[in-house]
């Protein structure tokens, strides 16, 4: 047994709104950068519906993923080392950048710029790539809310998976929002893919990040990937993916993604899980066992065995505390609500997800029945075929039995809750009729619908005794490392080349006090704005443009104290 | 032996070969983060699959014949049973098709580059140069091919170029082989020196950056957040972790 440590997120997917706080946020720390700006490591897409970018699910064109050949052992489905390499002048696999979307900004100028005439101006949409104007016509999430789905809805791979029937009954079914980010697999297959060797696993927490120095661009990953979560920046000529936020993770905050969530319905923290037995879990013959075999894999924290395992590989003993009190641990297996996203793939994902009853409990009370009783719930889950088949198509390789065990949990916590909360006579039937205890079923009550802050984010800190650098990831990019991405304009051999200087100018002391002090920061002189700088707090001289009457700045009263 | 030879021949290549080993020690110490192959297949897809692998195939094709003809003596060869009539009919068949495939693929990829708005966007003004000159190079090395080695009769650059340049990394510059040379090949040899002090500031520095480790390493690399030391920059001078001398780290 080799105990590793995992940093792991699920999400509740009862409480997603589809608000897309989640990506935005994510996309402003993150990809508002050149090269990237088609790419959201964070997006939240409507369901059923084709995804982003469009139809990543379907394998047999991406050949992302993992394969078991006959003899039992895992092989890359785009190929193996040979096959890559041969591949390696021109990746058949690769997605270009119609798939993602063609990405655009507008002309905002000529708002302004344009003569007075009869028409308002409008502002078109221009290419951001070859900076002519465009025909919007698809993006990062063109069928939201079933928005267009008429068109789409029929290429969701996993519909096609389904009988071809069910796809207009389905719209007026059910819909719910699917909030993705990289997996941060046990078994990576863009790792396996990468052939400069620049992607890794980091032993600590398990985050999967690129090295921006090591890679060179032969996009293997990005066709490796089975969820499409590694980009290609096509300014750098280098691959990218959501780095878990791990310079917040390092010191003790939540990912940005989780911590602007609105719906609170994200949860970080610990699992512990075997190493050595990934590539066993993963190479499980039947595809439906997976999501058994990966359960097997994640170690119980209180197991003493677990502990001395974990002590002898040296993870530190708050981690291990902090493992115990993990809600990933506990919605993975104490409660089992958690399922992950396509086990299929082999990859072992590890961001889980606990499915939606809503759209169930949405059928039982449109058609004018009780939506929290527990009898009426149990008959609506197994009788709604399509909503479960669909969630089984998603976290279960197509198996229905676990998906119904969680929905069904998920509706007697609502029946014992209802009953609490109406002070109606206890009925043990309910939690017992699932398999729980009542205490049990208050605990993920709380965990799930309380869902205090502390609990649902437990983050140990980063252990390198390494104030000087923590100093830096609280306040800085981690991108701005040297040659990051983040760093500097376009250099001498293309863009974003060249040695770039450290950014970090700021403490994050100096950055609170400014922004909690009374006095507008730089107040006294009258001097250039920095706008980056400002901390909103009154409108320091200079900041606009001086009125006609005026002097200006520099010239004005304040130039003479 | 005039100056003009001497200042061709000796002073020429050795400046380039300077400029190209120099040159990629200071980029790969300056400049990882630049060192990629800056694909554009993202932006179109359909005639990079046709022109790509055909150029690269063709390329390396040429690169192992010129490593065959220019470094490996006749008598070498000779030695192990190849005679002059196999040397030249393997060469010039097979220098052909590798021609034919290079220049074909070349063909198509200035083409897209040219066409495809977003690819073109992308080409910096280094990559034109680049492009120009790489051209050049297959154009002049294609041109003394046939001109002397398909219609004409076989010019024996086994006796003059070859111990040229085996004369100058063994450095023992011996110019006077070069001094009557056809022009077609002197041409080609001079675009080549320009090429290659032109390489480290290029994208082709991803040639040296052919991912052969991949074929032996495991699939999963796992690394440490603390590879570089405690913390992502190291100890400032002076501010060194107090260490027993000699203790392993």
């Amino acid at each position: 047994m080799k105990v590793m440590a995992q940093m792991s997120m699920v999400m509740n997917l009862d409480k997603c709104i589809g608000c897309h706080t989640c990506s935005v946020t994510c996309k402003q720390a993150w990809t508002n950068r050149t090269g990237v700006e088609y790419v959201w490591f964070n997006n939240v897409e409507t369901r059923p519906g084709v995804g982003y970018p469009r139809m990543y699910e379907d394998q047999e064109r991406w050949g992302g993923g993992w394969v078991r050949n006959s003899r039992g052992r895992l092989k890359l489905r785009s190929g193996g080392r040979f096959s890559k390499l041969a591949h390696i002048f021109s990746n058949p696999k690769l997605p270009t950048i119609d798939d993602y979307y063609e990405p655009w900004t507008y002309e905002y100028d000529a708002l302004l710029s344009s003569p007075q005439g009869e028409h308002t101006p409008v502002a078109r949409p221009m290419s951001l790539l070859t900076g002519k104007a465009m025909q919007i016509h698809w993006s990062a999430n063109w069928d939201d809310n079933l928005g267009g789905s008429m068109e789409t809805m029929q290429d969701d791979p996993i519909l096609q998976q389904m009988s071809q029937s069910v796809t207009a009954e389905l719209e007026q079914a059910f819909m719910f929002y699917l909030p993705r980010i990289c997996e941060h697999c046990l078994n990576p297959s863009c790792v396996a893919s990468c052939p400069s060797g620049a992607m890794y696993k980091r032993v600590e927490d398990g985050i999967v990040l690129v090295d921006q120095d090591q890679c060179r661009g032969w996009r293997m990953c990005v066709s490796g990937c089975p969820y499409k979560k590694v980009y290609f920046n096509h300014k750098t000529g280098k691959a990218e993916k959501c780095t878990m936020c791990y310079p917040r993770l390092e010191v003790g905050l939540p990912t940005v993604c989780s911590e602007t969530c609105v719906g609170r319905l994200r949860y970080l923290g610990l699992v512990l899980y075997d190493a050595d037995r990934v590539l066993e879990a993963a190479s499980v013959e039947d595809p439906t066992q997976l999501l058994d075999a990966q359960r097997s894999v994640i170690l119980d924290p209180f197991d003493p065995a677990v502990i001395a395992g974990a002590e002898r590989e040296g993870i530190p003993r708050d981690w291990i505390d902090a493992a115990q009190r993990s809600p990933i641990w506990s919605l993975i297996s104490t409660y089992q609500v958690a399922l992950p996203l396509h086990p299929e793939y082999r990859t072992m994902p590890m961001v889980w997800y606990i499915p939606p009853l809503s759209p169930v409990v949405d059928v039982v009370t449109g058609s004018g029945n009780d939506g929290e009783d527990a009898r009426t719930l149990f008959a609506a889950i197994d009788r709604l075929r399509i909503p479960v088949e669909y969630l089984a198509g998603l976290f279960t390789a197509g198996e229905t039995a676990p998906v119904t065990a969680v929905l069904q949990r998920l509706a007697a916590m609502r029946a014992h809750m209802r009953n609490i909360n109406l002070g109606t006579e206890q009925d043990p039937r309910i939690a017992s009729s699932v398999g729980m205890t009542a205490e049990e079923v208050e605990g993920m009550y709380r965990l799930l619908a309380i869902a205090k802050y502390e609990d649902r984010y437990v983050i140990p800190a980063a252990h390198a005794e390494s104030a000087q650098a923590l100093e830096e990831t609280a306040t800085g990019c981690s991108l701005d490392v040297d040659g990051g991405p983040g760093m500097g304009g376009p250099g001498k051999f293309g863009s974003s080349s060249g040695r770039p200087v450290r950014a970090a100018v700021e403490t994050f002391h100096a950055l609170r006090n400014r922004q909690t002090a009374d006095k507008p920061a730089g107040a006294e002189q009258p001097a250039r704005v920095n706008l980056l700088n400002w901390d909103g707090n009154g409108a320091p001289p200079g900041l606009f443009p001086p009125e006609p009457g005026d002097l200006g700045y520099g010239e004005g009263p304040e130039a003479d104290r | 032996m005039s100056t003009r030879d001497i200042l061709l021949w000796v002073v020429l290549p050795y400046l380039a070969g300077t400029v190209f080993v120099v040159g990629h020690l200071w980029r790969y110490r300056y400049d990882r983060f630049g060192w990629t192959t800056r694909s554009s297949q993202v932006y179109e897809s359909r005639l990079l699959r046709a022109g790509s692998p055909m150029f690269h195939v063709g390329i390396l094709m040429v690169i192992g014949g010129h490593v065959v003809g220019l470094l490996i003596p006749r008598a070498w060869l000779e030695a192990v049973g190849v005679q002059e009539h196999a040397y030249h009919l393997v060469a010039t068949l097979g220098g052909t098709v590798a021609a034919v495939l290079t220049l074909a693929g070349l063909a198509i990829l200035v083409y897209r580059r040219r066409t495809v708005g977003p690819v073109f966007l992308a080409t910096t003004r280094m990559d034109k140069l680049m492009y120009v000159v790489l051209s050049a190079v297959l154009l002049f090395g294609t041109t003394a091919t046939v001109m002397f080695q398909l219609l004409g009769d076989a010019y024996d650059y086994r006796g003059s170029i070859s111990p040229w340049i085996r004369s100058l990394l063994t450095f023992q510059p011996d110019p006077a082989l070069m001094a009557h040379v056809p022009l077609a090949f002197q041409l080609h040899i001079l675009c080549a020196l320009g090429l290659f002090a032109l390489w480290p500031f290029t994208r082709l520095v991803h040639v040296f950056s052919a991912p052969l480790g991949y074929l032996t390493r495991p699939y999963i690399v796992y690394r440490t957040r603390d590879a570089h030391g405690l913390g992502s920059r190291g100890p400032r001078p002076g501010w060194e972790r107090a260490e027993r001398p000699g203790a392993p780290r």
